[in-house]
């Protein structure tokens, strides 16, 4: 991997975006693979003995953040949404729960509201992304390859290809997967989690990382309630003892119904962010017109 | 599988410690994961050797500390080893607790070269 920009060279590939760093490591691999001594200590001596001919090793306390690297990469997608006052939620949820068809109805719905833009993470395929361009609004896709989440170099690397307007509303569409994504920030101001009521109820207790890491949880496909033996009040009741400060809401992203309570949710976070940053700074007051961009 | 990832990051900060604190190899990674830092340890050593496979770490043991998650109660301040997140205070039964440790992903120590 490149230890410049940390670009995997394997796997990921963004739509439309080309490298212009080289992926060359600076350093040579001259070690010996020679292991021939007992790694029986964990004492904290500086030295430790070896045979002659061999040099000496030494141990160096280092006490670093495995997840060091992505969160420097979260800082700085973060600065970048505040300086060009967007709102970017990361939309995560399992395979299946109708992520896309309900960011699709709320591009739809909101078109004509807000400058929008989409990075869709799937491991292969490009269908996701081709959806949200049919509403009309600008998307990138990021193929994760063997990845199982997007993480904020990814979503660094996507922003410069999609080139979102200033004050838009961004959607990130983390690949299918309640485990993984809950480690990863890429910056944004809130984690959606998206539930729908063909899983199980008890999913927040079997997942709990990220249902604790999401400030809001939309119970989707709520039209198929009559079907199934979902016990809603025991879903909500799960999620709120993994995080007692989520919000829930039930969405049928089908029919529509309850989406309008999200819309709402959609407009007072977009708000808070606008005014937050207008109090910071007075230089954002251009391109406050959504239609430039639909 | 996040854990292919988690030791892809192990691999780059190890590269970028050798260029500062200049060694050709690496013998030892010291690692502390905490027990709710939702990290699976043997998905982590099963990762580990394939990622630092002709890297700077190549065939460097692993050596992984688990460090047990520690909670307190908010209100009869009672603390306690937990399992998970959302487990309750033993002692009066409120939840959630506040987590005091368990959630480390972190290099501890490497032994160089």
């Amino acid at each position: 991997m490149c230890t410049t920009c940390g670009c995997a060279e394997g796997d990921t590939q963004i739509d439309g975006h080309a490298h212009d760093h080289s992926h060359e490591h600076g350093h040579a691999h001259e070690h010996s693979h020679d292991h021939g001594h007992a790694h029986n200590h964990h004492g904290h001596a500086l030295m430790a003995t070896h045979a002659a001919g061999i040099s000496p090793s030494r141990i160096l306390r280092i006490e670093q953040d495995i997840l060091s690297k992505n969160n420097a990469y979260a800082a700085d997608n973060r600065g970048y949404f505040k300086q060009h006052g967007m709102l970017a939620l990361n939309l995560v949820s399992s395979p299946g729960s109708g992520k896309t068809t309900l960011l699709t109805r709320t591009l739809e719905h909101l078109k004509a509201e807000f400058c929008q833009a989409v990075i869709e993470g799937d491991q292969q395929t490009l269908l996701d992304a081709e959806r949200i361009r049919a509403t009309g609004v600008n998307a990138v896709q990021i193929n994760t390859g063997k990845g199982c989440h997007l993480d904020a170099h990814m979503v660094g690397h996507a922003l410069e290809t999609l080139k979102p307007e200033d004050n838009s509303l961004l959607f990130i569409e983390n690949v299918g997967n309640l485990v993984c994504p809950a480690s990863f920030d890429l910056g944004e101001a809130h984690k959606v989690v998206i539930l729908s009521v063909t899983e199980g109820e008890d999913k927040p207790l079997k997942y709990p990382d990220m249902f604790n890491a999401a400030g809001l949880m939309l119970l989707n496909k709520t039209d198929l309630l009559p079907y199934l033996q979902f016990d809603v009040d025991q879903c909500i009741a799960y999620a709120q003892r993994v995080n007692p400060g989520i919000k829930i809401l039930q969405v049928s992203a089908t029919t529509g119904e309850g989406m309008q309570a999200w819309y709402a949710w959609l407009r007072e976070t977009y708000q808070s962010i606008q005014s937050d940053a207008t109090s910071r700074s007075t230089t954002i007051t251009d391109n406050q017109d959504p239609s430039i961009c639909v | 599988m996040h854990e292919m990832s988690l030791c892809e990051g192990v691999i780059q900060l190890i590269e970028q410690q050798a260029d500062e604190q200049q060694f050709t190899s690496v013998n030892t990674v010291w690692l502390e994961i905490g027990t709710l830092a939702g990290v699976e340890i043997e998905a982590m050593r099963f990762s580990f050797d394939a990622i630092a496979k002709d890297t700077i770490a190549d065939a460097a043991k692993l050596e992984i500390i688990t460090v047990q998650g520690v909670a307190e109660c908010p209100l009869c301040k009672q603390q306690t080893e937990v399992m998970a997140r959302f487990d309750l205070c033993p002692q009066c039964g409120h939840y959630p607790l506040e987590i005091l440790a368990g959630e480390e992903m972190r290099i501890k120590e490497l032994e160089v070269q």
